[in-house]
């Protein structure tokens, strides 16, 4: 990042950065180019855009102009070198991890995680040959422990999703520099305007953007970042970015492209090949979202901490699991890493076990019951009976999901109105 | 580059001054580069050659060669006169080595419109650099002239790279 964009506030950064006045029009939204192929100057400049001596349009599979837009606009605020847009978050764990795994490789990951992403890591991964290995990122021996020779990546979440823990993202990113391997830190549900994964020690950031970046539930995307500063060429263990590439003519990536090798490898291998790539439409929808990013985060956490401190003094309520508040655990952590808030997904748990979770679930007026987080909607689900579902019991605890709790979205309505309703269904829960 | 790099503010240069170089730089010595067209030095070469600089290859290990259409001389004090002006030296060396190669610079290239020595990615010689500027010539270290054109005038921001441009202005 230059010094010219790092004088700039989040304000204007969400606003502004990768956005341009098109320059084909003037526009000043960015257009939606709804495009799949781009004319060649010429033959010179063909060759020169496949050879990867120049960048430029070839097919949107590659690159668009509205998602290349998105792809900065995420990159810069995340403070990153570059940054590549997916089709889903799910898209994006595969892209973040291909440039660095192959089969009989390895990856250790914290238990702490979105159901969705322990089952793609415990079985759809095992396809490709890569091998996961859980592990409770609070046992930091257990942590070290678990990593190996054919250890490639470290990964956790900022905030974890079903909520209620912060990880230790400095602590973690010592024992990854350590073992020489990069620290991949998703960063949906704190955003980067809540907590900066890099500042403490992330190497690459991975989102879903179809949670806060969008907030409007309208578009589904992926985005994975490079901070640029991980030495792919220090250990050997990085094959794909060090030793020649048989499909650009025995090109070596970090060699060629130095601090920008893993988002060019993303773009020229990953996708190209792979082809998770997302739709402009989306980008164009996500960039919208973007633009309101820290107002709505400022509201989502403001809405949260009233909710969860109703939830806490409620005779039905056994407990509040979200680390914005004095009682939590991770508070302290959450102050450090997330200090403007510790975004608006937490669980808590009802008395009645699970029988009650599914009354409380069904009584609802105003929550909707779905699966997903990050909408302006407030949301609630039963993770044990949906997200967390394919997991046994003790993954489903392991991970926060267990039968007695429920997770919220807290989205960016009146907080008496999601007071009142909680209350209305948790007295018919109870009942 | 690396954290220490990234974080030294003499290796901190204004968007504006590095545009200013690149758009009054027309012709370009290139010391070290490498006929292999996979390597970076020649990658780099080819791309400045794309942009309509004239590149002229240094290198005495095949001094008399062609590399990009060009013949390569061994030294920069060998360059023929009629490639003059040369506005700016491109430096593939490590960091050491450098000094030399800002030396024979300042020594042959100064009254030949000598503006600019730049040093690639990784390569940096602060007491080098110094003795440049108090000649008048300015210096860039530890960046690519590639990276930063592109970075500069567009290219990199249709690749969703980080490019620290932010203006309204209609371009």
């Amino acid at each position: 990042m230059t010094e010219e964009a790092k004088s700039y506030g989040f304000d204007t950064l969400q606003l502004h950065a990768g956005a341009q006045p098109d320059p084909a029009t003037g526009a000043r939204q960015t257009p939606i180019y709804q495009n799949t192929a781009y004319v060649f100057r010429d033959a010179e400049h063909a060759a020169a855009l496949f050879n990867l001596q120049e960048l430029g349009f070839i097919y949107t599979r590659i690159g668009n102009p509205t998602v290349a837009v998105l792809q900065e606009r995420v990159a810069t605020l995340e403070g990153g070198v570059g940054a590549v847009a997916c089709a889903s978050g799910h898209a994006a764990q595969v892209m973040a991890l291909f440039p660095l795994m192959g089969p009989g490789d390895n990856f250790v990951a914290s238990s702490r995680l979105y159901g969705g992403s322990v089952n793609q890591f415990n079985h759809a991964f095992k396809h490709f040959g890569w091998e996961v290995r859980f592990v409770d990122t609070e046992d930091l021996d257990a942590v070290k422990a678990a990593i190996d020779d054919r250890t490639k990546a470290l990964f956790c979440e900022s905030i974890a999703n079903p909520g209620g823990y912060i990880s230790d993202l400095e602590a973690l990113a010592a024992i990854a520099k350590g073992a020489g391997v990069p620290f991949l830190v998703d960063n949906t549900t704190a955003t980067p305007y809540l907590c900066r994964p890099f500042e403490h020690g992330a190497d690459i950031v991975i989102h879903s953007t179809t949670k806060y970046l969008c907030g409007n539930a309208t578009s589904m995307g992926g985005m994975v970042v490079d901070k640029g500063t991980f030495d792919w060429s220090a250990s050997g263990k990085f094959p794909n970015m060090t030793e020649p590439e048989a499909s650009y003519h025995g090109l070596k990536f970090h060699e060629t492209f130095g601090n920008l090798a893993y988002t060019f490898y993303t773009i020229a291998i990953t996708l190209r090949d792979i082809g998770m790539c997302q739709a402009p439409m989306n980008a164009f929808q996500t960039l919208l979202g973007i633009e309101t990013l820290s107002l709505r985060m400022d509201k989502h956490c403001e809405n949260a901490v009233a909710v969860a401190r109703h939830l806490e003094n409620h005779p039905a309520v056994e407990f509040v699991s979200y680390a914005g508040l004095e009682s939590s655990p991770y508070y302290a952590r959450a102050q450090k890493y997330c200090p403007k808030g510790a975004s608006s997904i937490f669980t808590f748990g009802v008395k009645g076990g699970y029988d009650a979770c599914v009354k409380l679930v069904d009584s609802l007026e105003l929550f909707s019951h779905l699966a997903n987080l990050g909408d302006a909607r407030s949301l609630i689900i039963h993770s044990a009976s949906t997200t967390h579902r394919q997991l046994t019991p003790e993954q489903q605890t392991a991970a926060g999901a267990g039968p007695e709790v429920v997770r919220l979205s807290i989205g960016l309505e009146t907080a008496a109105d999601l007071i009142a309703d909680l209350d209305q269904a948790l007295a018919q829960a109870a009942g | 580059m690396t954290d220490a790099a990234a974080r030294d503010p003499r290796l901190h240069y204004p968007d504006a001054y590095l545009r200013e170089i690149l758009t009054e730089t027309k012709t370009v010595a290139a010391v070290g580069v490498s006929k292999n067209p996979i390597r970076p030095s020649h990658y780099v070469a080819r791309y400045l050659k794309t942009k309509r600089f004239r590149v002229i290859p240094i290198n005495p290990g095949y001094a008399g060669e062609a590399v990009l259409g060009e013949t390569v001389f061994p030294s920069l004090a060998e360059i023929p006169a009629d490639r003059d002006p040369i506005q700016m030296v491109d430096v593939f060396r490590n960091s050491e080595a450098a000094g030399g190669v800002v030396d024979e610079a300042l020594e042959a290239l100064l009254d030949r419109g000598l503006r600019t020595i730049w040093m690639q990615i990784g390569v940096i010689n602060f007491e080098a650099a110094e003795r440049a500027e108090k000649k008048g010539v300015r210096v860039i270290m530890n960046r690519c002239p590639k990276i930063e054109y592109q970075r500069l005038f567009g290219e990199l921001r249709m690749g969703g790279f980080n490019t620290g441009r932010i203006s309204s202005k209609l371009r």
